[in-house]
Parts: C-alpha cells; sequence; structure tokens
C-alpha cells in the first residue's frame, strides 16, 4: 500500500474555512519516457482523487500525466458537523487507496 | 551471388535497411498551442472564455519542469448561487494538453487549490474556472523550464 500522508485539522469552529493537504506515494509515470532498454515505459499514473467528508464529495480532481510524481493537493473545506474526512485515490493498474481523518466541530 | 563470408547481396541490403530503419528517430508527441486550444474548447464549449477572476501561481523561472508548485485562486463567494464549480489547467508543450481538472462547489468556503504539475518545456500555462453560472474565466502564465520533465529519458 503506498504512502500516504494527510493533513486535517482536528478541530475547528463551527463555519470556519479550514485547509486540507493529501499527499501520496506515486511514481506517476507519464507513458512518454524511454527507459534503459530504449522502448517507452508504460503509463503508470492515479487517475481520480476524491475526498468526501461525511459522505459528501467536497473535492474531486481528474488527474493526467502532467502531474508530478507523489501527488500534492491543497484546498480548503467549511467545517460544518463533527465527522470524519476521506480521501480515495484510483489509477492505473488497479491501483487504489483510501486514507481518513477525524474532524471534531464545536 | 556469395561473398566470402557466405552472405548474398541480399542479405546484406536487408542488414543495412534495418540498421536504417533502426536509426530513424520516432518523433515524440507534442501538444501544441492549437491542441491545447482544442483541450480548453472541449471544457469550455461555446462560452466566452474571460481574463479575470483567476490568479493563477507558479514560479516565472522553474530550475526543474519534473516538479513544479502551482496554485490557482479564484475570486468567489463560494455561496449555493454564486460558486466555482471547476477549475482546469492546461498547457502548451507538454505531451498533452490537460493537466489537471478539478471539482468543487459552495463547501469549499473558498476557491483555493494547489497542487505540483510537471512542465517539458517552457511555454504558456492557462487555468480556466467554471463559475455556477455557466461563465469562464481564465488566467495565464508565460513559465521558462531549465531542466524538462515527461519526456526525459532515465
Amino acid at each position: 500500500m503506498a504512502r500516504a500522508l494527510i493533513n486535517v485539522p482536528a478541530k475547528a469552529k463551527r463555519g470556519d474555512i479550514v485547509p486540507i493537504k493529501a499527499l501520496i506515494q506515486h511514481p506517476m509515470e507519464s507513458g512518454y519516457r524511454v527507459g534503459y532498454n530504449g522502448e517507452l515505459i508504460p503509463r503508470d499514473i492515479i487517475r481520480e482523487f476524491i475526498c468526501t467528508y461525511n459522505g459528501r464529495e467536497i473535492f474531486r480532481a481528474t488527474l493526467h500525466p502532467a502531474i508530478a510524481a507523489n501527488p500534492f493537493f491543497s484546498f480548503f473545506t467549511v467545517a460544518v458537523d463533527t465527522g470524519t474526512i476521506e480521501f480515495k485515490w484510483t489509477g492505473d493498474n488497479g491501483f487504489t487507496a483510501t486514507e481518513s481523518a477525524p474532524i471534531t466541530v464545536g | 551471388m556469395t561473398d566470402a563470408n557466405g552472405q548474398t547481396r541480399r542479405d546484406v541490403l536487408i542488414g543495412a535497411a534495418s540498421i536504417a530503419g533502426a536509426l530513424t528517430l520516432s518523433r515524440r508527441a507534442v501538444a501544441t498551442p492549437e491542441t491545447m486550444q482544442a483541450a480548453i474548447k472541449k471544457v469550455v464549449g461555446d462560452a466566452p472564455l474571460r481574463k479575470g477572476k483567476v490568479t493563477l501561481d507558479i514560479p516565472p523561472l522553474v530550475e526543474n519542469g519534473n516538479t513544479v508548485p502551482v496554485s490557482v485562486a479564484v475570486e468567489s463567494p463560494m455561496t449555493a448561487d454564486d460558486h466555482v464549480k471547476a477549475i482546469h489547467i492546461f498547457n502548451e508543450k507538454n505531451p498533452l494538453p490537460d493537466v489537471i481538472g478539478i471539482r468543487i462547489g459552495p463547501y469549499a468556503g473558498k476557491a483555493e487549490i494547489a497542487t505540483r504539475i510537471k512542465l517539458a518545456d517552457s511555454q504558456t500555462v492557462i487555468a480556466v474556472a467554471q463559475m455556477s453560472d455557466g461563465s469562464f474565466w481564465s488566467d495565464s502564465v508565460e513559465v521558462i523550464v531549465t531542466i524538462a520533465a515527461c519526456v526525459e529519458g532515465i
């Protein structure tokens, strides 16, 4: 399983705009590079990243080969309720990874 | 006809032809400003693409194209009636014109995203934002890249 680093504030006031950051270990092989044998290295990228907050989608990204290795995203959401923020990455060759973080809204 | 090595003239010719074929360099796929415009049109459709509201922040001089930090901020109150629906990033000279497509909504609070991209050459990068009223806004930045990414061999 790929290593993922996520950053979600543990506590927030209701209505606060909170920053969310997610980084995952992945080569993001573009499919356009030539290897030692002179042949193209097959494409191996993450295609989609979805972040949900208590089941509601708050951020969805469609990735192309031009995203750097170890894809990083930073974005914001409004703290509405105590619950879980879930992260899901899916990609080529059956790649999937999930992470989650709790958030307490007071 | 057979020479001293037992090769016929035909064998020699076939050998020479295959070496020439192997030496011919295959053309690399490269997006052009035209293919980028086509990719933008796929997103925008016939709606006018206006300048403004969007701020694309990317270093103007990039030492290493393999990882270039970019951030996009869009002016919007981010309410249920008036918010940013999508943010797209395009480029001119990578093998593909699309970089990323992001969907957000009023629950984002503010329309500000950041990621890291690859750039294969010095080129113009464009960010396009789609608003909830169906309008499209953009910002572009010219970037100079000293070490290219994407197509470099290893």
